[in-house]
């Protein structure tokens, strides 16, 4: 089982402090999602608890040991990590795209083992996508490439998944869809933590929310306990009013506030 | 179309999933046979290369020539042909494995050293050593210099472009490299005093494997073998590189290190060939883009072929350059940038749309 946490993480990228003395313990079988304002240094908390960044002062911990000391295939074996926006160079088939999320565990794309094949197969059709694997991932959908590149980080079958805005830019059918797949990554045992910028989705499909503002971590709880009205004012800027509905609650913003 | 053919045009490196095809033999046969056909390609060319010149020598006697003592035929063979079919066959390779490397690093089909004025600022490398009279032409100190002038020049183009460049910024920045080379080099050669000295140093920039020895080969052969090795090691990382610098070092790569593989190796290639046979461009540009119909776009997959494809090339064309009908040979140099040139151009007008925008 694999705990991920942060010790007075601080991160400091050119002359602008990212986080400040982050402290933060996520468990296996959870789905956290991180929100916050823009520039409230989401991205470089999740690059940090992924290894890709060096923190300026704190630690990473995975199960008590620092990432950044880890070897790097066996931390890309232990975390999978999907970047923002993510592309793809060339026109790849959607096959070899996901097989490249085998490469931690040295197996080449083109030559890979029957476990590797079985974790290619099985990260696909978790998706959606099974009967792509011959398209080039350049000619697919948006929302069609965000599910592939999601395949990729979960053939890996890492014990932990980091997702930097899985569902920008997707309808609301594939937001679904995406959110699905993660949440039920986490039910299977896996610490998952997503970055979103949609509160309602965020409160339904989360177990936990880690509120982030101006490189601070201001919650850590439950959703009920960290969308209230009073945060989403301080931190977002907003005055917003939280609809409570059949199984959740649906956050309404109404207006920016005035700035502060 | 069959799902035959549908294999055969849209290549890829898939494995056998659920569905229960064997696609990874499929492919795998199909570069085997690309692999070896262009091997076969290549024995064909270098015999060819042995018997093309002013003395009539036929293939088969050129071989026999080579391997035994068939007196003024072995000399014309040994000493006169094979050199330059040596260093066409090593330098075609490294090029063709340059371009495919150097492609897959920035992620852009059209990324050479050609490009970059690479070859330019390798020539300016031998050309101050040669220039000031720091060493003669068949020292080590020519590949060295050269190697440094490419080092700088492609460094410079990665650099300035950065990670996030477009094709047009990395584009220009070649240019403006290479132009700065290329007018040190006119310094060079305005400023110098002797016009014997002139005209070697421009027939030399023209490029080409006229009249050179085993020395040569000598020189060249163990900065082609490091460079080799050098781009050969960083295939798995450019597999991943595919879908960008972040995802690769998820994916546990380290991707400074492959930068440095890849130009360094990339350096060494083009300054060691240019110390030898003077500036070739374009075979780097062009041999990925006639081997991925066959094999597919995984860059990995691309550098075997790549670099074999620049062998066939540039043997082929050295052969051609011995039979075009004319007074003197034509430079072979200029016979790659005539044939390059106008392929460059052809692919940027194919992919005009998506080149507007794609990040290098």
């Amino acid at each position: 089982m694999s705990t991920l946490s942060a010790r007075s993480l601080s991160v400091r990228l050119g002359r602008n402090q990212a986080l400040s003395g982050i402290d933060l313990t996520l468990t296996p079988g959870r789905f956290t999602v991180i929100v916050g304002p823009n520039g409230a240094g989401k991205s470089t908390l999740l690059r940090a608890l992924a290894g890709l960044v060096e923190p300026t002062a704190g630690s990473v911990l995975l199960d008590g040991r620092p990432v950044g000391r880890m070897r790097s295939a066996e931390r890309a074996r232990a975390i999978a990590y999907l970047s923002q926006g993510g592309q793809v160079a060339w026109p790849l088939t959607v096959a070899s795209v996901v097989a490249l999320g085998r490469l931690p565990h040295g197996e080449a794309p083109d030559a890979l083992p029957p476990s590797g094949s079985e974790a290619v197969g099985t990260a696909i059709a978790a998706v959606g996508l099974g009967g792509y694997e011959d398209r080039p991932a350049t000619e697919l959908s948006g929302g069609e490439r965000a599910r592939v590149l999601l395949a990729r980080a979960l053939a890996t079958k890492a014990p932990v998944l980091l997702v930097d805005e899985p569902i920008a830019a997707l309808d609301p059918r594939h937001e679904l869809v995406v959110l699905e797949v993660l949440k039920a990554h986490a039910q299977a045992g896996a610490l998952v933590v997503a970055i979103m910028h949609n509160l309602t989705l965020a409160a339904r499909f989360a177990d936990e929310i880690v509120l982030l503002d101006r490189g601070h971590l201001q919650a850590h709880a439950r959703p009920s306990e960290v969308l209230t009205e009073a945060r989403l004012a301080q931190s977002f800027g907003i005055a917003a009013h939280i609809a409570h509905e059949a199984g959740g609650f649906v956050v309404v913003a109404d207006r920016p506030l005035p700035q502060a | 179309m069959t799902a035959r053919e549908n294999e055969r045009v849209t290549p890829r490196f898939a494995v056998a999933i659920a569905t229960g095809r064997n696609e990874t033999a499929a492919m795998f046969t199909s570069r085997t046979i690309l692999v070896l056909t262009l091997a076969l390609l290549a024995v064909i060319l270098f015999a060819a290369s042995l018997a093309i010149g002013p003395a009539p020598i036929s293939p088969v006697m050129a071989v026999k020539a080579l391997v035994s003592d068939q007196g003024s035929a072995s000399i014309v063979v040994r000493d006169i042909r094979l050199p330059r079919t040596l260093l066409s066959l090593m330098i075609g390779w490294i090029f063709g494995l340059t371009g495919a490397g150097l492609q897959g690093l920035l992620r852009n089909p059209l990324a050479d050293t050609a490009v970059f004025g690479a070859p330019q600022a390798a020539a300016l490398g031998a050309v101050v050593v040669l220039y000031f009279g720091l060493a003669g032409a068949l020292s080590w100190t020519l590949p060295i210099a050269a190697i440094a002038g490419a080092l700088v020049s492609i460094a410079l183009v990665v650099a300035v472009a950065g990670r996030h460049a477009t094709v047009v910024v990395l584009v220009l920045a070649g240019l403006a490299v290479g132009s700065l080379a290329g007018a040190g080099t006119s310094l060079a050669i305005s400023l110098s005093p002797n016009p014997f000295a002139v005209t070697e140093i421009v027939f030399w920039l023209l490029g080409s494997f006229e009249d050179r020895s085993m020395v040569h080969v000598g020189l060249a052969a163990p900065f082609v073998l490091v460079a080799s090795l050098a781009l050969l090691s960083a295939g798995a990382g450019l597999r991943a590189l595919a879908l960008g610098e972040e995802t690769a070092k998820s994916l546990g790569v380290n991707v400074a290190r492959l930068r440095l593989l890849i130009v360094g190796g990339a350096a060494i290639g083009t300054g060691a060939s240019v110390a030898v046979a003077g500036s070739i461009g374009f075979v780097g540009l062009v041999a990925p883009h006639l081997i991925r119909p066959f094999v597919g776009y995984d860059p990995a997959r691309t550098l075997v072929p790549a670099g074999l494809v620049g062998a066939v090339l540039l043997l082929a064309a050295d052969c051609a350059v011995r039979l075009i009908p004319s007074g003197v040979e034509v430079k072979i140099g200029v016979l790659t940038a005539i044939l390059g040139v106008p392929f460059f151009l052809w692919v940027i007008a194919r992919r005009k749309a998506e080149l507007a925008e794609t990040p290098a």
